[in-house]
């Protein structure tokens, strides 16, 4: 089973967002980066079905050098081989565009399987991985919370709204998108670690894909980020008990119209 | 390279260190942080080591990592080792302490003196955690001065038979083997494995400490306990053999301190800059400042020390008297901030609620173990005068 995982780079949740002065993004100089939560979970998937099944899993990032070190964590906790995009003109894509890339480069991996996490923690747009599977004519599944290899093809546990599951069975080769919390993501182990230095680690730029500018020109773009503008108010109705039930149903009939 | 440690790295360390340092860190901080601060505070209070976390250590190779894949280490450099046994403490000295002496006074000695055949039958054991080790030399008559041993080791026809007691020794009651020091019949001192089950060996809980709690600490009693021959590490002559297995020890108690240093800093300044008295965070008042100060100029300047015994200990250039340096320097240094974090929590500097005495009641049992403090003093002397104040 050849199974590739999309990992990103994002801000540590603990970390203190600062919006830069243009409002164009957060002030990136102070922040610790780690890697996005749900792709953890996606890379321990692999790895088990990997231990279970046999086969090879390979770590994939796009992003500023920073990003590197995600593929490092990966290989320590045990992925075979790490594919890093990187180039001036990977920097402002969109989904669209980071799908077009990531396509590029998985048409000639032909995987089984391609995981990702449910959404990226910092744009939380969860849109890539779907977007990458239509760029690639696979079936994919979301919000993937356990995972089942059959004869030939793949039984997953799909979490819906409101607390409830359905099972999709799907062939393979597909992609999932992995929702934290299917398994528990182990840490590198010391020999881990020893071993990482000597896996490949492959950068590959725009042109070794052989991806036009042009077709990634963003369709989408980032207007302005902000901190939200408080809308609600509290309000304390004063007065006599019937005083106040009256302004309540008022307010309840007339401004909720809920009554 | 712009991976960085985690915590406070105020000089900067992480400049000179590789990146399977630096990521050996990251993973060693997230594994204390996850699975072992959670549950240590009860564990100190019910005076009970978290053996739980045995087999999470072995399978995460932080036991014995410094040795060879072929006995279930990791072949880890001596800064990485460092830099993990930091992690360690700084979560709590017990956990430091269970794997500085699986790792250098039971590994060691077997590794460095023992038969192949005892190095294949309790290394990999060992480094997995299903098996758990002691040392045993202290004894109630000989602490500073282990060549007062009185423990016997009298050759039989077909091996020996050890008399005599030991005392203060970590991971006892719950240890499958001891490497048991002990002088033969003409006065020579011989490690042997001393293996749980053995007739006369038994190894009760010293109970009442008010420090180390979470740490095992055990009398070992040797009635007339047969050992075979093929239990004596046959590479240890004398006494200079578990005094090289304490200068590894020491290597990495002056590492692990450097920890419990950091949690007592992180706490102190997290608590003066939300503490309130006066109309200011305490972090305001000049005396508070100078405390911070004092604890970060110290750390970093440990944290130097530590990096530059790790790089001379990589190229076998390091000298036992350059670790008795840094042990007395950094326990000191940190048992000093300990205290200063503590004063700096006012009357929540006494409760478990928070790291910090816990931390100052441990680092009065690491400045006495592993040499103590005056004794590293003397051994530096001795070096730097060539006279000796104990001997
Ligand atoms: C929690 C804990 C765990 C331990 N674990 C182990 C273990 O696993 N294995 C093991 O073998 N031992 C262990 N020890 C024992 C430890 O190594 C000894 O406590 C230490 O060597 C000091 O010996 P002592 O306690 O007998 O003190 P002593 O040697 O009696 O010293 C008492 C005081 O006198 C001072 N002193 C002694 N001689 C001189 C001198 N010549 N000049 C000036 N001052 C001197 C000492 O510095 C000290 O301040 C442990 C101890 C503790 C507290
Ligand atoms: C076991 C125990 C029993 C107690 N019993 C009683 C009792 O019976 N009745 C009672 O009323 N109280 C009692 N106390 C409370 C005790 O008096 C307070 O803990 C003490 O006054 C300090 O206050 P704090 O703990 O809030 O520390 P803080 O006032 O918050 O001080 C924290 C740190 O900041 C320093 N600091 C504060 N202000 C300044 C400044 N301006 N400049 C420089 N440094 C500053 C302090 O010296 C300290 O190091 C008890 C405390 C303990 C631990």
């Amino acid at each position: 089973m050849k199974i590739c995982v999309l990992i990103k780079q994002v801000p540590d949740a603990g970390s203190v967002l600062r919006i830069r002065d243009d409002e164009s993004w957060v002030e990136e100089d102070k922040l610790v980066f780690t890697a996005n939560e749900s792709d953890s979970y996606a890379l321990e998937e692999a790895l088990l079905l990997k231990e279970a099944h046999g086969g090879e899993v390979i770590a994939c990032t796009l992003g500023p050098e920073r990003s590197r070190q995600v593929l490092k964590d990966a290989l320590s906790k045990g992925a075979d081989r790490a594919i890093f995009l990187h180039d001036e003109s990977f920097n402002n894509l969109d989904c669209n565009g980071l799908a077009k890339v990531f396509a590029k480069v998985l048409e000639k991996e032909h995987c089984d399987l391609i995981l990702c996490g449910l959404q990226a923690d910092d744009t939380g747009e969860a849109a890539v991985g779907p977007m990458l599977a239509q760029e690639l004519h696979l079936p994919h599944v979301t919000m993937v919370v356990q995972t089942e290899l059959l004869d030939g093809g793949l039984k997953v546990k799909q979490e819906l709204e409101g607390g409830w599951f359905r099972q999709v069975e799907t062939s393979l080769p597909a992609l999932l998108t992995i929702q934290s919390g299917i398994n528990k993501p182990r840490y590198a182990s010391l020999r881990g670690i020893m071993a990482m230095k000597k896996k490949e680690l492959r950068e590959l730029s725009a042109t070794d894909l052989g991806v036009p500018a042009t077709e990634l020109a963003p369709m989408q773009t980032l207007q302005r980020i902000y901190v939200p503008v408080k809308t609600k108010e509290t309000v304390y109705l004063e007065g006599a008990p019937e005083e106040v039930v009256a302004q309540l149903v008022d307010k309840l009939a007339n401004e909720a119209k809920v009554l | 390279m712009d991976t960085i440690l985690r915590g406070l790295d105020y000089g900067m360390i992480s400049s000179l260190l590789s990146e399977e340092e630096i990521l050996v860190q990251h993973t060693a901080r997230d594994f204390v942080e996850a699975e072992v601060l959670p549950v240590i505070t009860q564990h100190h209070r019910d005076e009970t080591f978290p053996e739980e976390l045995v087999p999470r250590l072995g399978e995460l190779g932080y036991l014995g990592s410094v040795y060879p894949e072929e006995y279930g280490g990791a072949g880890l450099g001596a800064v990485a080792y460092g830099l993990l046994n930091q992690e360690l403490e700084r979560g709590d000295s017990a956990l430091r302490s269970f794997v500085s002496v699986q790792t250098s006074l039971v590994m060691y000695p077997i590794w460095a003196f023992g038969s192949d055949e005892q190095k294949r039958r309790w290394l990999p054991a060992l480094a997995s955690g299903k098996a758990i080790g002691c040392f045993g030399l202290t004894e109630p008559d000989a602490g500073s001065d282990p060549g007062a041993m009185r423990t016997r080791a009298s050759r039989t026809t077909d091996g020996w038979v050890l008399s005599g007691a030991k005392m203060w020794i970590t991971n006892g009651t719950i240890a499958h083997l001891a490497i048991v020091w002990a002088r033969d019949d003409q006065g020579e001192v011989q490690g042997f494995i001393v293996e749980r089950g053995f007739n006369g060996f038994s190894a009760p809980k010293m109970v009442g400490k008010l420090s180390l709690r979470a740490s095992i600490t055990s009398e070992l009693l040797l009635d007339e306990v047969p050992v075979p021959e093929a239990n004596r590490l046959p590479g240890a002559h004398g006494l200079a053999a578990p005094l090289k297995c304490l200068t590894q020890a020491r290597y990495s108690v002056a590492w692990g301190v450097i920890g419990a240093a950091m949690a007592c800093y992180e706490t102190a300044l997290r608590y003066a800059g939300e503490r309130i008295q006066f109309g200011k965070p305490i972090a305001a008042f000049q005396l508070s400042q100078r405390k911070l100060v004092w604890m970060v100029t110290e750390i970093t300047k440990a944290q130097l020390l530590a990096v530059q015994l790790g790089r001379l200990k990589e190229q076998n250039r390091l000298r036992y008297q350059l670790v008795a340096l840094a042990k007395r320097n950094n326990v000191w240094m940190a048992r000093e901030c300990a205290r200063l974090a503590r004063e700096l929590l006012g009357a929540n500097g006494i409760i478990d609620e928070y790291p910090v005495m816990r931390h100052l009641m441990n680092l009065e049992s690491v400045y006495t173990y592993e040499g103590t403090h005056e004794m590293h003093t003397l051994i530096v002397g001795e070096d730097l005068t060539g006279l000796s104040a104990f001997n």
